[in-house]
């Protein structure tokens, strides 16, 4: 029976988490239909064939060009009936993980969001999902025969199985009421990387002393094609925007690579970060917290590595 | 206008998570509980909402008896009254049904909660609940105005956020900067004290889910240090040996 995975979007390109959902869905077996909502390049549709999708439904209505989340869970619930699909795989995100929570809903599905892991059918359908904010991880079976799963990033690898999907247009009934909510306008940075979705990451914390410093973590950060972050107190003050705030009341990332410089390790910033892959601090304090999180530590001033760290990258490469 | 706020019962950020029965249950043994921090901002704004409108501020939680001193709490802080759905809250939508039954009897206007739990962190509770309800639900919220039966909110997506409107009755999942957390003072503390705390019973739910086991992740190894005159070797370490460059 096929796999639905709905997919997401961004400036016209699906976004890198969509096609680990698509991969995911292809390494549990597949077959693979992707459904892709309001305007996206129809090439880009056609090569989510190459992560596993054989079929995609594109539901081009302009109306669904804006994620409201209402309508986007009645078309998806709508598209799991048509296709006789029982299981939604989609990637976790600001939009995904509410849409998801609906579609379980409307359709009596068992839902699990922030999926690390392919799930495990040696008996049931068990799921590790992360929970306490990173600090551990649940195995829950998900006992129904729909299912809805929203998955963290690195949840699947990234592998090219396939060729080019087949894109048809979708074209269910929209009703009014899932359109009351109203997107009157939309504030966003193009052209970055985005954080949630970054394989790189450097952030920086108060001990980068205000933002007029920040040149420095931006230029590290094009150095190594990284998302920017921050800590808290760093957003707080506003010397970065609330979108880069990694923690426990703010983005968790999971990349590669984590930098963190001038940040001093409190557990809440540690919740958003410990499952990055490696993890390195640079800090003037040796006693600083976050050394014991890392897999790399530099004792020093933040004003002294950094230009040191990034030309050493750049004649690496 | 009626506001429903919807409050879990969590270990506090600092406390480092353990479990027994060979890994099936919480050990709660020195952990301290809090107001979710997502849903201690939803608390915030809606006591600011009750200052400057005269609505009135209903918490819910579905907990077993020891999250009373939570809704306490919640109490000092400056809710009107507080309703305890006696259940141990297993998942999401198990949550979500007891929290929409009430919603539905009580015809609340505006359901605030956090925009997750920070123990389950599924972000799914405002979503079944509108859903059930048929109404919208909106998360992550960072700002929120009510104008007679409109909503005004900015809601966060990567990279940025967007302004978003909708008419009441509505559903938001909350996050900072929405409101500051609010500290209860000597006298809503005092007053919590009699304020009424309705209990209730769960109502039965199959949510297709079942725990099987926790998990901790592994310890981490030990961190390699490396001199800042020599920002070379990380540079060689992340390549060869981390390999993630
Ligand atoms: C409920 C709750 C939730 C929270 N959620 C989050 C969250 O999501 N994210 C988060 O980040 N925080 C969160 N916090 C706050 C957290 O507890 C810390 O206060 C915060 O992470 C500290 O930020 P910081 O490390 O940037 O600043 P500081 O603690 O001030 O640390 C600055 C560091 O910079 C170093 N330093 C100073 N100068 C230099 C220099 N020239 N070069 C190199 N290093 C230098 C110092 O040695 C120090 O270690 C939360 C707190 C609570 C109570
Ligand atoms: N046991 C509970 N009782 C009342 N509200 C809850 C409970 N658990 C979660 N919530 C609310 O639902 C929000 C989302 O939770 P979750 O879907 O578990 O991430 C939380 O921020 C709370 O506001």
């Amino acid at each position: 029976m096929a796999i639905l995975v709905f997919v997401e979007a961004a400036e016209g390109k699906i976004k890198g988490n969509s096609l680990e959902a698509v991969a995911y869905a292809k390494a549990m077996g597949g077959p693979v239909t992707a459904i892709a909502l309001g305007a996206v390049d129809k090439a880009e549709l056609e090569a989510l064939g190459k992560y596993g999708a054989e079929k995609v439904l594109h539901a081009k209505d302009a109306k669904l060009d804006q994620g409201i989340i209402q309508a986007y869970a009645s078309v998806l619930s709508k598209a799991l009936e048509d296709e006789k699909a029982d299981i939604l795989v989609l990637a976790n995100s600001s939009l995904g993980t509410p849409v998801a929570a609906r579609v379980a809903a409307k359709t009596g599905a068992a839902l699990a969001s922030n999926v690390v892991d392919l799930p495990n059918t040696a008996s049931g359908f068990v799921v590790k999902k992360s929970i306490y904010t990173g600090k551990a991880f649940a195995h829950i079976e998900l006992k129904s025969q729909k299912k809805v799963i929203a998955i963290r990033k690195n949840a699947a690898e990234l592998k090219e199985v396939g060729g080019t999907a087949t894109v048809t247009d979708y074209n269910p009934s929209l009703s009014d009421a899932d359109f009351v909510t109203k997107i009157t306008s939309t504030e966003k940075a193009t052209g970055e990387i985005l954080l949630p979705e970054a394989n790189i990451v450097v952030s920086g914390g108060r001990g980068m002393k205000g933002p007029e410093h920040w040149g420095l973590i931006e230029d590290l950060a094009k150095t190594l094609h990284a998302a920017t972050g921050c800590s808290k107190p760093v957003s707080d003050m506003g010397w970065r925007p609330h979108h880069e705030h990694v923690g426990q009341t703010g983005v968790k990332v999971s990349p590669q690579l984590y930098v963190a410089v001038g940040i001093s390790g409190a557990i809440q910033h540690l919740a958003g970060v410990n499952s990055s892959k490696c993890i390195v601090v640079i800090n003037k304090d040796a006693d600083a917290p976050f050394f014991k999180a890392a897999d790399y530590g530099i004792v020093g001033d933040a004003f002294d590595v950094l230009p040191k760290l990034n030309e050493a990258l750049k004649g690496a490469k | 206008m009626k506001i429903l706020v919807c409050i879990s019962h969590v270990p506090d950020t600092t406390s480092k998570i353990n479990f027994t029965e060979n890994n099936t249950k919480f050990d709660p043994s020195g952990v301290q509980f809090i107001i979710g921090p997502y849903d201690d901002y939803a608390l915030a704004r809606a006591i600011e909402l009750k200052e400057s409108t005269g609505s009135t501020v209903t918490v819910i939680n579905v907990g077993t008896a020891e999250t009373e001193p939570t809704i306490r709490k919640a109490l000092a802080i400056g809710a009107d009254d507080a309703i305890r759905v006696n259940a141990d809250p297993v998942d999401s939508f198990f949550v979500a049904a007891q929290i929409a039954e009430h919603a539905k009897a009580g015809g609340y206007d505006l359901i605030l909660m956090g925009r997750e739990s920070i123990d389950y962190n599924s972000g799914a509770v405002h979503g079944i609940v509108g859903e059930m309800l048929g109404i919208p639900s909106v998360s992550p919220v960072m700002k929120l105005e009510v104008d007679g039966t409109k909503v005004k909110m900015a809601r966060e997506i990567e990279g940025g956020k967007e302004y978003v409107e909708a008419n009441l009755p509505l559903v938001a999942g909350c996050q900072e900067p929405i409101a500051e957390w609010k500290i209860p003072n000597m006298r809503g503390i005092m007053s919590a004290k009699t304020k009424p705390l309705k209990v209730v019973d769960a109502k039965a739910v199959d949510s297709g889910i079942k725990l099987q086991k926790f998990e901790l992740p592994p310890p981490k190894g030990a961190v390699k240090m490396i001199s800042a005159d020599n920002v070379g070797e990380l540079v060689t370490l992340l390549k060869n040996e981390a390999k993630v460059l």
